[in-house]
Parts: C-alpha cells; sequence; structure tokens
C-alpha cells in the first residue's frame, strides 16, 4: 500500500493532535477522582449517625474496623488496643436497656489537639481528627484529656500491619473513621459492615452537604451527641440514647 | 551576718563516697527499669489504657512540683531581703535544679518514644501546657544557674534580688503550669477545677522545703558543720506553716465537689469507697502527711532534730501519696460519658474503676529521679561551695542571745 504526500500529511497530522491531546482528554478523567492535593477540603465535614434504635446485640462493626484497620488483640483486654467497642446501657430510673457503638467522635473542637504538645493529634479540615504517627512521643497527654476514651496506646510490638492504616508500639492511635476508604471515596468499613452484617444503624457522609442523606436523616428527628455539655461539636452523632 | 563563708565537702571522705555509690546505683536501676520498659513495651508496666499514666508520673510530678518549692528558700532571701536564709540560698537553688532535672529524666524516659525527644523541643502546639512546661522548665534551669552565679560571684552579687525576683515570678508560673496539666482537663472529674493550680503552688512550697530541710540537716551533720536552733526552728516551724496551707486548700478542694452534685460519685471514691485511694488519702497524705507532721513540727517534739527529720521525711511521704491519689486515683474513677445511665457491659472497660497495680520497673524508675536528683546534688556539693561552713546561732543572728 502506498500513500500519497497528502494522505501522509493527514494521517501524521490527525495521530499528533491525537497525541497532543490525549492527556488533555485523560485529565479531564482524573479531575473527576480526588488528587492527594485536593482530597481535602474545608467543604466537607465528614459525620457518622448512629440509629440506636436500630443498634442490636452484634459486633459487626467491631470486627469489620479492627479487621480493615489490622488492630489485633493480644489477648491482654486491659491494654489491647480498641478503635471502636460496643456499650450496653441501662437507664438508672426506668431500667431501659440500650447498646451503641463507641469510637473518636471526631469534634469539631478536639480537646486530644488541644493537648497534644507536639502537633501529632490534629484534625483535618475535613473534620477528621488523626494522629500523625510519626510525631507522636507516646506521652498520653490526648488520653487524659479526651471525654470520650476513644484512643488507645499500642503497648506492645505490632505485628501484620496494613499499609494504609501504620501502628507502632509506643504511639497513639484511634478511629480514623477509615480515612484511606473515605479519600478513595469509600464508607468507614464499620458502616459498611453494619450495613451488609448488621441492622443498618449507620450512616456516613457530608454533614455540610444539605443534600446528603446523613443530613436528611439528622433534620428528620432528634440526635444528640455524647457528652452535649462539653460543647465540644461532635461529627459522629446518636439518634435515641 | 555580714559574710557567709560556703565549702565543698571535704575530699577522701569514705561516707561520701558511699553515698554517692548508693544514689548512683538507684539511678543505673531506674535506667535500666527504663531500658526494659521501653524494650518490651509498656505493657509490662501496670499501666493500661484506662489508667495511662502512673507510677512514674506520680514520682515525676512530685520532683517537678518539689523542685520549683525548693527554690522558695532562695526566693525568701533575695525577694524578700530575710537575711537569715541568705546562707541557704545556694543549695537551695542547687536541689530546685536537680529534682527538676530528676523529675524530667522520669517523664521522659516513660515516654512511648523517648527519642523522638526533638520532636518535642522543635514543633510546639501552643495551645497545650505541656508545650508551655517545655518551654518553663528549660527556662527554669538556665535562670536558676544564671541566678546561682550572682549569688556564688562575689562581683555578681548585687544583682542576685533582679534575677531572685525573676526566678521566684518563674516558679510560680512554672507550677500554676504544671497543676494546669490536670486543671484544665474538662474529661475528667477529679480535674477541671482552677484551684488544682494553686494547691500545687502550695504542695511545691511543702514538698520543696521538706526536702531542702531534710538534705540540709544531712549535708551538715555528715560534714561536720553545726546547724543552731534559730535556723533549725525557723525551717522547722515554716515547713508546718506550709503543711497546715496544703491541707486547707485539699479541704477547700473536696468541699468545692462535695457540694457539686454532679461531683459526688468521684468525691465518694476518693473519700469513701475507693479502696486502696482512700486509704491513700486518709493514711497517706492526711493522716502521714498531714496529721503526724504538724503534731511534731508545732509541739516540743519538734526541738528533737530526729523527729523533725521524721516529719520532714512524713511530709514527703505523704506528698506521694497525695500526688498518687490526684493522678491515679483521678484516672481509676471511670469518666462520665453517659450520664444517667448504668454501664451494662463494655469490652473496653467503660464506668468502671480501673484495676492498677504498679510494677517493678516503673517503681524503680521513678526511685532512680529521686536518685539522680540526689546525686547531683551530692557530686555538685563536692566540687562547688554550696554548704554554708556553720549556720551556728551566732553565725545565723548576731543579735541571738544563748538561753
Amino acid at each position: 500500500m502506498s500513500l500519497s504526500r497528502r494522505e501522509f500529511i493527514g494521517i501524521s497530522g490527525a495521530a499528533v493532535a491525537g497525541m497532543a491531546l490525549a492527556p488533555g482528554l485523560r485529565l479531564v478523567e482524573l479531575a473527576r477522582a480526588r488528587s492527594p492535593e485536593e482530597a481535602v477540603t474545608r467543604l466537607q465535614r465528614w459525620g457518622l449517625l448512629v440509629d440506636i434504635g436500630k443498634c442490636h446485640d452484634c459486633n459487626a462493626c467491631v470486627t469489620a474496623c479492627h479487621e480493615e484497620n489490622g488492630v489485633t488483640s493480644h489477648g491482654r483486654p486491659a491494654t489491647d488496643a480498641q478503635w471502636i467497642r460496643k456499650v450496653e446501657l441501662k437507664d438508672k430510673l426506668t431500667g431501659y436497656v440500650e447498646t451503641l457503638p463507641v469510637m473518636c467522635q471526631h469534634c469539631a473542637e478536639p480537646p486530644c489537639v488541644d493537648v497534644c504538645p507536639t502537633g501529632a493529634s490534629f484534625k483535618r479540615i475535613d473534620g477528621i481528627v488523626l494522629v500523625d504517627k510519626h510525631i507522636c512521643i507516646g506521652c498520653r497527654y490526648c488520653m487524659m484529656a479526651c471525654p470520650y476514651k476513644a484512643r488507645s496506646f499500642v503497648h506492645e510490638e505490632t505485628t501484620n500491619q496494613k499499609p494504609h492504616a501504620p501502628r507502632g508500639k509506643g504511639t497513639v492511635e484511634s478511629c480514623t473513621l477509615c480515612v484511606h476508604r473515605v479519600d478513595a471515596g469509600r464508607i468507614p468499613a464499620c458502616v459498611e459492615a453494619c450495613n451488609k452484617d448488621g441492622n443498618k444503624a449507620m450512616v456516613f457522609g457530608d454533614l455540610k452537604d444539605p443534600h446528603s442523606e446523613i443530613n436528611k436523616q439528622l433534620a428528620s428527628a432528634p440526635t444528640t451527641q455524647l457528652r452535649p455539655d462539653l460543647n465540644l461539636n461532635t461529627g459522629v452523632r446518636y439518634r435515641g440514647i | 551576718m555580714a559574710h557567709v563563708n560556703y565549702g565543698t565537702i571535704e575530699p577522701r571522705s569514705l561516707g561520701f563516697y558511699a553515698v554517692l555509690g548508693i544514689l548512683g546505683a538507684i539511678t543505673l536501676a531506674g535506667l535500666g527499669a527504663a531500658l526494659y520498659m521501653e524494650h518490651h513495651g509498656h505493657w509490662i508496666t501496670g499501666m493500661s489504657n484506662q489508667v495511662m499514666w502512673g507510677v512514674p508520673h506520680v514520682f515525676a510530678v512530685f520532683l517537678i512540683v518539689a523542685a520549683s518549692g525548693a527554690l522558695n528558700v532562695a526566693s525568701i532571701a533575695s525577694v524578700f531581703g530575710r537575711q537569715l536564709y541568705k546562707p541557704l540560698a545556694r543549695l537551695s537553688s542547687l536541689l530546685a535544679i536537680t529534682l527538676l532535672a530528676g523529675g524530667l529524666a522520669i517523664l521522659v524516659l516513660d515516654l512511648g518514644r523517648p527519642d523522638r525527644l526533638i520532636e518535642a523541643m522543635t514543633y510546639y502546639n501552643f495551645k497545650s501546657i505541656f508545650a508551655w512546661n517545655i518551654y518553663l522548665y528549660i527556662g527554669f534551669f538556665g535562670i536558676v544557674i544564671v541566678y546561682l552565679w550572682m549569688m556564688m560571684e562575689r562581683r555578681m552579687n548585687d544583682y542576685t534580688k533582679p534575677v531572685g525576683m525573676l526566678a521566684f515570678i518563674w516558679r510560680l508560673t512554672l507550677t500554676t503550669g504544671t497543676g494546669s496539666i490536670f486543671g484544665f482537663l474538662v474529661a475528667r472529674e477529679a480535674y477541671n477545677s482552677a484551684i488544682i493550680a494553686p494547691m500545687f503552688i502550695i504542695m511545691s512550697f511543702e514538698f520543696g522545703l521538706a526536702i531542702f530541710l531534710v538534705v540540709l540537716m544531712a549535708g551538715m551533720r555528715w560534714t561536720g558543720r553545726e546547724l543552731g536552733d534559730v535556723v533549725f526552728n525557723r525551717l522547722r516551724f515554716l515547713l508546718g506553716v506550709f503543711v497546715a496551707a496544703v491541707m486547707y486548700f485539699v479541704t477547700v478542694y473536696h468541699l468545692t465537689n462535695l457540694y457539686i452534685t454532679q461531683r459526688h460519685g468521684i468525691e465518694g471514691f476518693i473519700l469513701l469507697d475507693g479502696g486502696i485511694y482512700t486509704k491513700m488519702f486518709w493514711l497517706g497524705q492526711v493522716i502521714v502527711g498531714g496529721v503526724i507532721p504538724l503534731i511534731i513540727l508545732f509541739s516540743g517534739l519538734g526541738k528533737s532534730r530526729a523527729l523533725t527529720a521524721l516529719a520532714a521525711i512524713l511530709v514527703v511521704l505523704g506528698g506521694i501519696a497525695q500526688v498518687y491519689v490526684i493522678i491515679i486515683g483521678g484516672q481509676a474513677y471511670p469518666m462520665p460519658l453517659y450520664p444517667g445511665k448504668d454501664i451494662v457491659s463494655s469490652s473496653f472497660f467503660d464506668g468502671m474503676v480501673a484495676v492498677y497495680s504498679p510494677s517493678l520497673p516503673e517503681v524503680i524508675l521513678g526511685i532512680g529521679g529521686i536518685g539522680l536528683a540526689l546525686v547531683m546534688a551530692a557530686f555538685a556539693m563536692r566540687v562547688l561551695p554550696f554548704l554554708p561552713q556553720s549556720l551556728s546561732d551566732a553565725d545565723a543572728d548576731p543579735h541571738h542571745k544563748a538561753a
């Protein structure tokens, strides 16, 4: 097959134009996912709503969290880390019994961040409270300050860590709201497990998005925070306590 | 008292080297305990996710509080112009430095990652009271060293008063900072109170003077120096006043909590049914650390040097008990997460009184800090003239007439 000069120039021109345009078109596609620089924005605040009326005697959220984040037990309950726990409460007056999951409440005004001397405890601008494992010196002041008993000190060597949830002996850790999943556009492991194996008691979403499911539910019925008297404006809210 | 002669501890004294050796061994044991804890992780200690600050913190806070208080004797001389205290000022400042060093050593060695101390020295979260305290501690070392220089270098003596004033203000700020570590904590009912910082200041007066008195009496006696009744009785009665003042603050602290219904739980726990914490409060803090020393110090019993030394040691023991009740009792009592509810079950000890029994390495680390403070003081007294040659009544007070 022979090409005329005109055909050759035409085909070459199209190829060059394609090579020049393709990365641009590819960028349009990339822009829909969040780049690391764009991942966190003040325009969002991630939160959880737990409907205690639906939460029953099941441990799916706890199992899923600890599986997802590689939080393993050494068979020593007093020193083993717990990122999320189930608590059963009984009303002192009426005897009404209820059960609920408790984890880091991702406060807007977190006392752990206030007291941390090195800034290892920090709050992302999208509201997720985290510990920077690289600069935590293990002083445990944040554990003294947290009103929710949400934090654990890593008391011994950790093995089989997950790459997305590094853990280190001698540092403090807590629920990350599965930040690695949230940044990838997924929901936290506890919420996913509650929807799949549990009683669909947990809703995750953006508290600043008026159209989000969590906001619709928050707007439709009374909810509360744990220790509302402390005025910490928690990202985790409960219905039915 | 126109001129005070100071001297070092005599060389070639077997007793001195024995003391140095024992204190050195205690310090090394503390270091070994810290390495052991660091190697295995904190699970081998009594500390847990319920009680994360244990015996090391009790000793550390005790020593840090005592350090600022040990400086008081110097302040009384420099700031308030009491000549009687002037010969004691060098030793007072020395102890302030070494007690703080001992306390901080414990605190640092108990960190989960002491190797990352550089993080705490290079990045500060200025809303953290710990971060303020790092400045306060470092500044305290610097100011007291300069203060000692002003006192010990004759050409600089004129500056003793302004530097002493700065040191006095700094030490009040420092103890306010130490107390505020607890006072500003909103989460736990035992803390979260404005009275804690001033209570720590008066505790520092008491602990610091008790340690100072014991070291002074031992130092003077073991080196064959005279300690006359004038100086002795002044310090003895001052210690008594401080013991009473601490008891007053403790009373007001508990009365406040007893009035607030929300805090009846924690008060009942500490005062009535908290087991070891209740015993430590009444027997350790109140009887051993308060009532018995008060009786000794203010009665004829206090004329006995041995009994007054005993009273000072009881104040130290009662003080350690007091800090134990504050730090560990305050954590052992569960946080009020769910007001109005009983907790039926929780995998994470919600609503339960935390179990804490100190492990041997923790205790050795804590005592090691005391060893470090004292070995540093003993060594310094050997190489530089901190101790006055005599504190006899004639030297202390020219107008003193022998009875």
